[in-house]
């Protein structure tokens, strides 16, 4: 650590994963993960790594599975369609526990849509994605040095919990310059051991990584395994940020780029002196309901600002008390609010609730 | 290979092609390197036949699996053994890119023309006029199109290779199938680029035949098909 550098947010992001170790890079074209795919193309042959274009996001996450089950650090890149496509993948990783880094650079849906930022992917992500009854973890940066330092992190999950991880941005978060501070590089063979990695059976019993068991009660206990696990995940590794609670009537929750955006929305209307306050969760899935256990005599509603029709909505719902109302303000397609936006709605909401 | 017993049907030749592969890993001395791959269909439970590591992955991907660990261990021997509505139905994209960079990796491939473990149901490689559960009076190549001739198509794109095509229905086919799969193993060994051996194996179930009659219909119309040979050999593979 030390050295500041002004970075773009796919930059630093792809930077980080490469001092955090991760020396394989898997990924098929899309727009907006482009700057990130052609960042590793460039820099990991520097660094003596891997970087392979597959012939679709199918290959891409099933090459991860690959290198992940050989128990080195490995990430893939994507967008919406391409996500969509890995969910196969997914599905399998989640089953075998096998540990990978996948960035989901956001794009405006449904169907093939555009490349304008968006939000959308909330609900894909945060409940799975695939099918089965399974989850990954999902870190929502809102800034280029949050992109550095949350894929840092995204390898120490995955490898903590052997469950692939989730990076969730949009292509504003990516191609924003800000200074960056980078953590120093990790050499990844002064990683931790995988001793359950599959190597090659020598002196040792031999290792399996299977997306299925044998037996019905197999799959009954592996479930049983998973659920304690994400239990687990649960309790320790919810993350938040939040603002000037202590006094607020009205509280704003938004991740990402729409809470970069709030944010300043939240101050101006401090300023104006109106008691507002933010909640930014940081991880997605899971989602940091401990932040909605503080005091909240003084709520009057909660305000979810989100580039969609309103996903992580329903996440605010089941964590908030019961009778304090939460608003959505939002849409998907590409639509990206200003902070004047978010403000005006901010103080419509603050009067209709008796403030001022 | 370990004491599990196999999984398959009477009359299933999967059981041979499985102990082929055994055998030659013995006999080359690499079971503490190698990483075998099975994938959805009949043989995705064979993992339990073998004493050595393990990958258990997507219908259709073991390919791309296999380039991902091989990527990442480079001296492993790494092999996927798929049926063939795995290679050439919905993993066609996975294999044949795979044998177009040239991956250092063995592919096995069993040919039995119709999909086993779901009952059946035509395959690519399903021959023309051949009744499935899916087609019930036979293919019709004007409907349902053509069988697709898996060794011939890797060796006219895998410009390092080895690519053969064997049959399991005969002490002889056997003995030559035996040797297909420790060449394919050595042009891994001597980096020479990938490696496929197609198998073609019987289904009795799935073709509603007695097990002699499955091998004779081999002999008489999949062979027919399917002709039997090396389609490629490598540069520095010794005959």
């Amino acid at each position: 650590m030390g050295e500041i550098d002004l970075l773009s947010g796919n930059e630093a992001l792809g930077e980080s994963a490469i001092r955090a170790g991760c020396l394989f890079f898997y990924g098929y074209p899309i727009t907006p993960q482009g700057e990130l795919f052609e960042y590793m193309a460039r820099r990991l042959p520097e660094v003596g790594g891997t970087f392979l274009q597959s012939e679709s996001e199918i290959a891409a996450i099933s090459m991860v599975y690959g290198t992940a089950a050989a128990g080195k650090r490995v990430m893939t890149a994507s967008s919406g369609p391409g996500i969509s496509l890995m969910q196969e993948g997914i599905s399998h990783l989640a089953a075998a526990q096998l540990p990978c880094l996948i960035v989901n650079v956001m794009r405006a849906g449904p169907g093939l849509g555009r490349v304008r930022p968006s939000q959308a992917d909330y609900l894909q992500a945060t409940r799975g994605g695939g099918h089965g009854d399974y989850r990954a973890i999902v870190l929502a940066p809102a800034s280029a040095q949050e992109m550095a330092d949350l894929a840092f992190e995204a390898f120490k999950l995955a490898d903590k919990y052997r469950n692939p991880v989730m990076i969730l941005c949009d292509g504003m978060l990516g191609q924003m310059m800000e200074p960056v501070a980078l953590a120093d590089p990790i050499d990844p063979n002064q990683l931790p051991p995988k001793p359950w990695a599959v190597t090659g059976a020598k002196g040792r019993e031999r290792n399996l990584a299977l997306a299925a068991p044998y037996t019905d009660e197999e799959l009954i206990a592996l479930n049983l395994e998973l659920k304690s696990k994400y239990e687990s995940i649960e309790v320790q590794e919810a993350r938040w940020e939040s603002h000037s609670l202590d006094d607020a009537e009205l509280v704003v929750v938004a991740f990402g780029t729409s809470a970069r955006i709030s944010e300043d929305a939240v101050l101006k209307a401090r300023k104006e002196g109106l008691k507002v306050g933010l909640i930014r969760p940081i991880t997605l899935w899971p989602f940091p309901k401990q932040a909605f256990n503080t005091p909240q005599e003084k709520i009057r509603a909660y305000l979810v600002v989100e580039m969609n029709a309103g996903q992580m909505l329903e996440d605010v719902l089941l964590a908030k008390r019961g009778d304090i109302p939460a608003y959505h303000f939002g849409l998907g397609g590409g639509w990206v609010p200003s902070t004047e936006d978010v403000y005006r709605k901010l103080v419509e909401v603050y009067k209709r609730k008796g403030g001022l | 290979m370990s004491d599990a017993a196999t999984p398959y049907c009477p009359g299933c030749t999967h059981g041979i092609a499985h102990r082929l592969v055994g055998e030659a890993i013995d006999e080359l001395g690499i079971l503490e390197k190698v990483i075998g791959i099975v994938s959805a269909g009949c043989s995705v439970r064979s993992w339990r036949l073998y004493r050595f590591d393990m990958v258990l992955t997507a219908h259709g991907r073991s390919p791309a699996v296999a380039t991902g660990i091989k990527r990442a261990l480079p001296d492993s021997f790494v092999f996927a053994y798929q049926g063939d509505g795995d290679s050439a139905a919905i993993g066609l994209a996975e294999l044949m890119h795979a044998a177009l960079r040239c991956e250092e990796i063995t592919v096995f491939t069993i040919n039995n023309a119709v999909y086993g473990a779901t009952g059946g149901q035509a395959a690519p490689t399903t021959l023309i006029g051949q009744k499935t559960t899916s087609y019930p009076s036979g293919r019709d190549p004007s409907y349902a199109g053509y069988p697709i001739n898996m060794a011939e198509v890797i060796a006219s794109v895998s410009k390092n290779s080895y690519v053969a095509r064997v049959a399991l229905n005969s002490v002889g086919n056997i003995l030559k199938a035996k040797n297909a799969v420790i060449r394919a193993f050595k042009t891994q060994e001597k980096r020479l680029g990938f490696s496929f051996v197609e198998m073609l194996s019987a289904c009795p179930v799935g073709w509603q035949m007695t097990p002699l009659d499955s091998l004779k219909w081999i002999e008489e119309k999949m062979i027919q098909q399917y002709p039997l040979g090396e389609f490629k050999v490598p540069k520095g593979l010794e005959p």
